[in-house]
């Protein structure tokens, strides 16, 4: 097993410019010699290709959507984090780097961290240079805002569509290159399977959506920035394309999975309304400056919450963590709603919803200045509920949002299979166990612009004249033909459930057990139910339709058959890993106070999962973890 | 709630098409527009029959992904609305619902609901970025921008993609979406080097696919994100002074 993380030796700010000098080059002519697959065209996988393309390597990009623009990075609202300092508040490199490890509950590489921070300045100058219409002060300037668990104002925004912007930033400089003949565009295509010969990622075999017709694709590297797999909850602020196959189908080759347990639970989004629900929609972080969380004192109260009296009323968030109040990092606000939930003490459909109160604000600085601040949320937010939150307060829960698990990578990029690079979201290598608000725009353009360009040289150098493996070869073949059987076998099991009720199914399982708190009794009986649903999938599931057709049914059918065995593997880990921390919340290791309690002797290590069988025990592998520069300490939040 | 639905069902480009109805009954007002679709698509999925095909990704409408005709309106009748946003709420008791694709000779149908947009994509690799290689940006605040040039060029960013323009136009004109973009790198100081190549190249892709417009501002009335037509104006002047560089 190829275990080395390879993180440089020396001081941790001479590291990233000393690997840079240190990584073997290809020469500009000879780049284009060397052909590269890209799945997936969000931040990550579109400035990716991009970059490369620019750099001269033949480029291959492959989306399931039709447009590469659509990826799910262009919903993220809030904004991205760099250590500009333009505020002129104190914040540094040092300072970004230093949050982020706390943030992420001194559970990541600090050299991967430093890395991020150091090359965040780089990714405004590149946005800004490409037109994206950030936010601007009245003399010209970047303008900043705030975000969860930071004391510096480092967040660089477009309104409410951060996201959206420099998606389409990144998509534009993807247009340029396929329009130069550098990359070849592949949408409505989805990746099915990694081809491993020799040890070595040779390709991949993806299906066409809309004619089903299989193809083999044969290259001299291969990068999967395909995102988190948060839809393992089915219900989750994920677009509903979002899947984990690709990763999980590289897991199977070899790939090995790092934390799969740390996955966010983000704490303002719309609560569940109903049994058809399909999906949950965020509300900005940004809501809780001004926002004020709470719930009714007492159990079964069913006034309205203006009949409300304040006495009555409980301000949880404000009366534990007097110093961050309402601005907490997600993980705890996450906890602290289900802990209020689980009293009786939530409101709306079920009891699950906490309210989050405007009131006071609109009082203080009146409806003109509220609306020019969170106009367009509140206007979502009466769309979808029907309640207007400047005269009631919002009702919002916790919903699954981000997973900071996903493939192990070394330092640069590459997962266990030699040639296999995994960006972005999809791997599992900054956040640590709970990512920060407004770090993950910055990661994924970070790895696809500044540092997988880089990276990935140093890998393909020493291929130099070699053949790239014809996808008449046997390892193709055999891929392919594997491949087709699995989705003739969806087609023809013919049972009575469909895909979704049976997805919904593992969503509950997934959430009571291995959602925002954990526990071993809890864990070992889910790991139990997702066996028994799996072995029902393949038993029961109904897909109508054809493989040689465009078959949403069938593409739904394939990416929820590798959620089953995700699952599992998300809670082995969550199992296995006998202590908490960040988003981790394991009931048996708590503090006097309720709060995560780290086991810092037993847990400081990356958990690297290999895939064994789909009948046998995966195999954990450990990487050891070193705070060289920030000493691991409790959070404090109060 | 209790409707009809009559939706267009077509196997593929081939395929004549036509509608088929589906009464339906409890019908939530709280359900979004996408969710009734997949309870009936459950349904026929359950009764053995395949399920209505229909783009969507975000539900948050973000994405563009989605998009429909509904009552002959693209997006459906609640302004500022994409499908995926629409509440079932906004439809009464009885209601007939007639769901049709996105409809325009530039997208050609390519089953059920779901039709191909692809024609969008080559207008911006025509033209519609700034080309600045990663890596060769100055400092981001060595150009200032003022905050009105920026407001601006965000005005028009805001475009999804989705195509209810095109779709909503009697032309089947694509000059809101591409207005939208060449307004949107026009407005600021970096979009300035490529201006005028940028405004030819992308005019002529959209006129090879797309109908003329002549000023009915149907793509502004269903356009999600509210683009105003006056982009379309602005993009206008952009061309035609691209021809005199």
């Amino acid at each position: 097993m190829n275990f080395d993380a390879k993180v440089p030796s020396g001081p941790l700010i001479e590291k990233w410019t000393k690997h840079k000098f240190d990584l073997d080059l290809v020469n500009p002519a000879n780049k284009r010699k060397f052909s590269v697959i890209v799945v997936g065209s969000g931040l990550a996988g579109a400035s990716a290709a991009a970059s490369l393309g620019e750099l001269g390597y033949h480029v291959d990009c492959f989306c399931f959507q039709d447009s590469a623009r659509r990826a799910h990075s262009i919903a993220a609202q809030g904004g991205i984090n760099a250590a500009k300092n333009y505020p002129n508040d104190g914040d540094s490199v040092w300072r970004l780097f230093y949050d982020t490890v706390k943030g992420g509950d001194f559970r990541s590489r600090e050299a991967n961290v430093h890395r991020l921070a150091e090359v965040s300045v780089d990714i405004i100058d590149q946005c800004v240079a490409q037109g994206i219409p950030f936010a601007r002060e009245y003399g010209g300037g970047l303008a900043n805002r705030s975000f969860g668990g930071a004391q510096v104002s480092r967040t660089f925004y477009a309104r409410g569509q951060t996201g959206q912007q420099l998606q389409l930033g990144a998509y534009q400089a993807l247009a340029r290159q396929i329009g130069a003949g550098t990359v070849g565009m592949h949408t409505k295509t989805e990746m099915l399977d990694l081809v491993v010969e020799d040890g070595r990622a040779r390709g991949i075999v993806t299906r066409d959506l809309t004619s089903g017709a299989m193809t083999s694709w044969s290259a001299d590297a291969v990068v999967l920035a395909t995102g988190g797999y948060s839809n393992v909850f089915f219900l989750s602020t994920n677009a509903k394309g979002c899947n984990a196959t690709a990763i999980w189908r590289a897991h199977r080759r070899g790939a090995l999975f790092a934390n799969p347990c740390y996955t966010q639970i983000h704490p303002t989004c719309i609560p569940q309304h109903g049994d058809y629900q399909s999906k949950l929609t965020l509300m900005s972080e940004s809501l809780r400056n001004d926002g004020r969380i709470w719930v009714p004192k007492t159990a079964g109260d069913s006034r309205s919450p203006g009949r409300i009296p304040e006495g009555e009323r409980d301000y949880y968030l404000e009366r534990r963590y007097p110093a961050f109040g309402n601005l907490v990092p997600r993980d705890i606000a996450s906890r602290a709603a289900k802990a209020v939930c689980d009293q009786g003490l939530g409101v709306g459909h079920g009891g699950r919803g906490v309210y989050l109160d405007f009131a006071e604000v609109l009082a203080r600085l009146g409806k003109a200045s509220v609306e020019a601040k969170y106009g367009n949320l509140f206007e979502m937010y009466e769309r979808i509920t029907g309640e207007n939150p400047y005269q009631v307060p919002m009702r919002i829960y916790p919903a699954p949002h981000y997973t900071m698990g996903g493939l192990w990578v070394d330092y640069d990029l590459m997962s266990s299979v030699p040639g296999l690079f995994v960006i972005g979201e999809a791997n599992f290598s900054d956040h640590g166990a709970n990512r920060l608000g407004a770090s993950a725009l910055m990661q994924g353009l970070a790895d696809g612009y500044f540092v997988l360009p880089y990276t990935i040289g140093n890998y393909l150098a020493p291929h130099m004249g070699e053949e790239p493996l014809s996808t008449d070869h046997a390892a193709f073949r055999e891929v392919e033909s594997q491949v087709r059987e699995r989705l003739s076998k969806l087609l023809s099991i013919d049972g009575k459930r469909t895909v979704d009720s049976l997805h919904r199914a593992l969503g509950r399982v997934c959430e009571d057990y291995c959602g925002m708190s954990r526990e071993r009794q809890g864990l070992e009986g889910a790991i139990g139910q997702i066996q028994a649903l799996r072995e029902e999938y393949w038993q029961n599931v109904r897909v109508p339709g054809a493989a040689q057709d465009l078959n949403q049914s069938l593409e739904k059918a394939g990416r929820v058959a590798d959620y089953f065995e995700l699952a599992e593997l998300m809670c082995r880990d969550a199992l296995d890993r006998e202590e908490s921390c960040g988003t981790h919340f394991r009931e048996e290791y708590r503090t006097d106070e309720g709060e995560a309690k780290r086991n810092d002797e037993d847990y400081t290590h990356v958990s690297a999962w290999e895939w064994t069988g789909a009948d046998s025990e995966p195999r954990r592998h450990k990487e050891a973890l070193e705070f060289e520069n920030v000493p691991p300490t409790q959070r404090s939040y109060k | 709630m209790r409707l009809t639905l009559h939706i267009w069902r077509q196997k593929n480009g081939g395929d004549a098409g036509g509608f088929v109805s589906y009464p339906r009954q409890d019908v939530s007002p709280d359900m979004s527009f996408l969710e009734m679709l997949d309870v009936l698509n459950e349904e026929l999925t359950e009764a053995g029959d395949e399920p209505v095909a229909f783009d969507h990704d975000c539900r948050e409408g973000i994405c563009g992904a989605c998009g429909v005709m509904i009552n002959g309106v693209a997006h459906g009748p609640e302004p500022g609305t994409a499908t995926c946003q629409l509440h079932m709420r906004k439809f009464k008791d009885g209601d007939e619902i007639r769901v049709e694709p996105f409809r325009s000779r530039a997208f050609p149908i390519l089953k059920d609901l779901v039709v191909d947009r692809s024609p969008l994509d080559e207008i911006i690799q025509a033209g519609g970025f700034i080309s600045v290689n990663t890596g060769s940006a100055p400092e981001a605040n060595l150009m200032p921008v003022p905050r009105r040039d920026a407001e601006r060029a965000m005005d028009a960013a805001e475009c999804i993609g989705c195509g209810a323009c095109v779709a909503q136009c009697p032309n089947g004109a694509g000059q809101l979406f591409t207005a939208a973009k060449i307004s949107h790198l026009a407005e600021l100081p970096q979009g300035q080097p490529e201006r005028a190549s940028r405004a030819s190249a992308m005019v002529e892709v959209m006129e090879s696919y797309f109908g003329s417009c002549s000023n009915f501002a149907e793509c502004e009335a269903v356009c999600p994100k509210g683009i105003s037509i006056d982009f379309i104006a602005q993009m206008n002047r952009e061309y035609l002074r691209s021809r005199f560089k």
